[in-house]
């Protein structure tokens, strides 16, 4: 059973005013347990919207978000409840941090939930080791800290609270390259040893192709496809029309394709374009500068 | 939501109202308070605020947009329209025990709403027309004749259009910040007062911190672009004033002679 779905979903922003804009519009999914899903469009395509929906800090303007087959907004008083069980980390999280320590503003959550004191801290010491906190930072103020480890503390603030599913809206966005490399790997580590589900917002495909089992892409408030990473990579064409970019591997392969070059055309690393390529070229006779 | 509060906020349209000269809009919305308050019978206010109307029927803008911005001060007219039918003088029309109704109280409270309603829809009119950046030149342009005494016109008005400027993204912030809380469970629409003020600090804290920063920004950007005040200071956008204010301007020097008739020929309609 899908943990997560959602039924010809509509939000529209401002209803009523010069202002209205259809943010999001007929999306219908489903996002079964366990599942690493990425999502990908363009600025403005709806991502953000899509995901505060799932959780219940928006609610939609007409069709259903469903949390283990129940309307989520069945109860309105419970809603609390469903965003303990649908984790969010917004987009430049660390503008949210309040508390005098980091380690009690990463166990704000937790204690929300009315876990004890030492649950709570227990639960924040966890997190902290997830997203790769020092523990000599959880004694400091949050203020002290700099942008990326902000950002990973407020980051274990969400993961404290171990939801079942996980969205994080763009989580590496203005980090430095390593740093987007270490945090991204952490999220897959967490994932793989939580078990939990996990939706993954990123502008990068590098990035989301990597650790996605599916893709989810987004353009101009429609769904445009949910599929298996490697199937959504292989319309790099319709892709690009979209405003979005496939990894240059990919697309190098893709453009082999077209000269004739037997190849995959949703390669997603250098490595495997390698393995494809060089019995290729061997059986050409090693003439590298064919293409 | 936070963004769902119309009052004060611009919306753009072509439109007479939008075209007339933040200058003049801001005199008319002064000058049809005025009326309002000083009509002494139904006549008289009839046309006041017919000329109010009028003024948002020329604006183009939905009237549900004016209607939303009664809403947050609705509370406010019913206790005052409430308050005035008690507290009338005269014969009562109906009495039990010490309450009483009056005819004067009911007219009372009748001028008392209808003058606290048009006085926030003259003033929509105004800021639902005017963009704050016109309705801050203007202000300092009207205002001019000060800086002569010395008081320090144009840094008030740079401190206005600042102000006004950062009212929308501070409200956007808080909402950011808020939705983040609620992710994290917060818990902002139950409890008692003392519990719901404690479950501001989360909010409040992140939002002076990113408003701090916001201004420090601000200040730096504005000082390595040589800012340092009014003096010899030019405008982009110089304000004009053209036919359709003229035409404006001679619509208000009408309905100024109209009340005053009506005021002073007919006999007031309540007792002060
Ligand atoms: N609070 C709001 N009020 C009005 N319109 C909004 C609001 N938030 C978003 N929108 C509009 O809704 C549309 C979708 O926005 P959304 O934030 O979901 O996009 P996104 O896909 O997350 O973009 P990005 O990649 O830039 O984060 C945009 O056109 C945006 O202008
Ligand atoms: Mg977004």
């Amino acid at each position: 059973m899908p943990i997560i779905e959602t039924k010809n979903l509509t939000y529209i922003y401002g209803q009523g005013t010069p202002f209205e804009k259809v943010a999001v519009e007929g999306v219908s999914l489903s996002v079964e347990k366990g599942e690493f899903i990425g999502v990908i469009g363009h600025t403005g395509s709806g991502k953000s919207t899509l995901i505060q929906t799932l959780n219940g800090l928006i609610r939609p303007t007409s069709g259903q978000v469903l949390l283990d087959g129940r309307d989520i907004w069945q109860e309105p008083k419970k809603i609390r409840s469903v965003r303990f069980r649908v984790g969010m980390v917004f987009q430049y999280p660390e503008y949210q941090l309040f508390e005098e320590t980091v380690i009690k503003d990463i166990m704000f959550g937790p204690k929300n939930m009315g876990l004890s004191e030492g649950e709570a801290r227990e639960r924040a010491y966890e997190a902290a080791r997830f997203t790769g906190l020092k523990e000599e930072l959880l004694t400091k103020s949050p203020f002290e800290l700099s942008g990326g480890e902000k950002r990973r503390a407020a980051i274990a603030g969400v993961i404290a609270m171990d939801p079942e599913v996980l969205i994080l809206d763009e989580p590496t966005a203005g980090l430095d390259p390593r740093g987007r490399d270490v945090l991204l790997a952490q999220i897959g580590q967490y994932h793989c040893e939580r078990g939990n589900t996990v939706l993954l917002v990123s502008h990068s495909m590098e990035d989301i192709g990597r650790t996605a089992d599916r893709l989810l892409v987004m353009s101009g408030g429609h769904e445009q496809y949910l599929a298996p990473t490697k199937e959504v990579f292989s319309h790099g064409e319709e892709l690009e029309g979209m405003g979005l970019r496939v990894p240059q591997i990919t697309k190098i392969m893709q453009e082999l394709i077209k000269l004739g070059v037997p190849a995959d055309p949703s390669t997603l690393t250098v490595d495997r374009a390698v393995k494809q390529l060089i019995p290729y070229f061997k059986s050409r006779g090693g003439d590298k500068n064919a293409v | 939501m936070l963004s769902d509060i119309t009052l004060g906020q611009y919306f753009p349209a072509k439109s007479i109202m939008h075209r007339a000269d933040p200058r003049l809009k801001i005199c008319l919305t002064v000058f049809s308070i005025v009326l309002i308050f000083s009509a002494g019978n139904f006549f008289s206010l009839a046309l006041a605020v017919g000329y109010i109307i009028l003024g948002m029927a020329l604006s183009k803008i939905p009237l549900k947009l004016y209607l939303k911005s009664l809403k947050p001060i609705l509370f406010i007219i019913i206790f005052t329209a409430v308050l005035n039918i008690f507290y009338g003088t005269g014969d009562p029309i109906w009495q039990w025990g010490f309450i009483k109704i009056t005819r004067n109280g009911l007219l009372n409270s009748l001028f008392v709403s209808v003058r606290i309603i048009t006085l926030i829809l003259a003033s929509s009119v105004l800021t639902f027309t005017t963009s704050p950046t016109q309705l801050t030149d203007a202000i300092e342009r009207l205002l001019k004749p000060l800086a002569k005494l010395k008081v320090p016109v144009h840094e008030f008005a740079m401190m206005m259009t600042i102000a006004l400027r950062f009212v929308p993204l501070l409200l956007e912030e808080t909402d950011k910040i808020m939705s983040a809380q609620k992710a994290r469970g917060a818990d902002m629409e139950s409890g008692g007062i003392v519990q719901r003020i404690k479950a501001l600090v989360p909010v409040l804290i992140p939002l002076f911190v990113s408003a701090f920063r916001r201004a420090f920004d601000l200040a730096t950007a504005m000082e390595s672009r040589c800012y340092n005040g009014g003096e010899g200071r030019t405008k982009m956008k110089q304000l004009h004033f053209g036919a359709v204010d003229w035409m404006v301007l001679l619509s208000a020097i009408l309905v100024l002679g109209a009340f005053m008739a009506l005021n002073i020929v007919l006999p007031p309609s309540i007792v002060r």
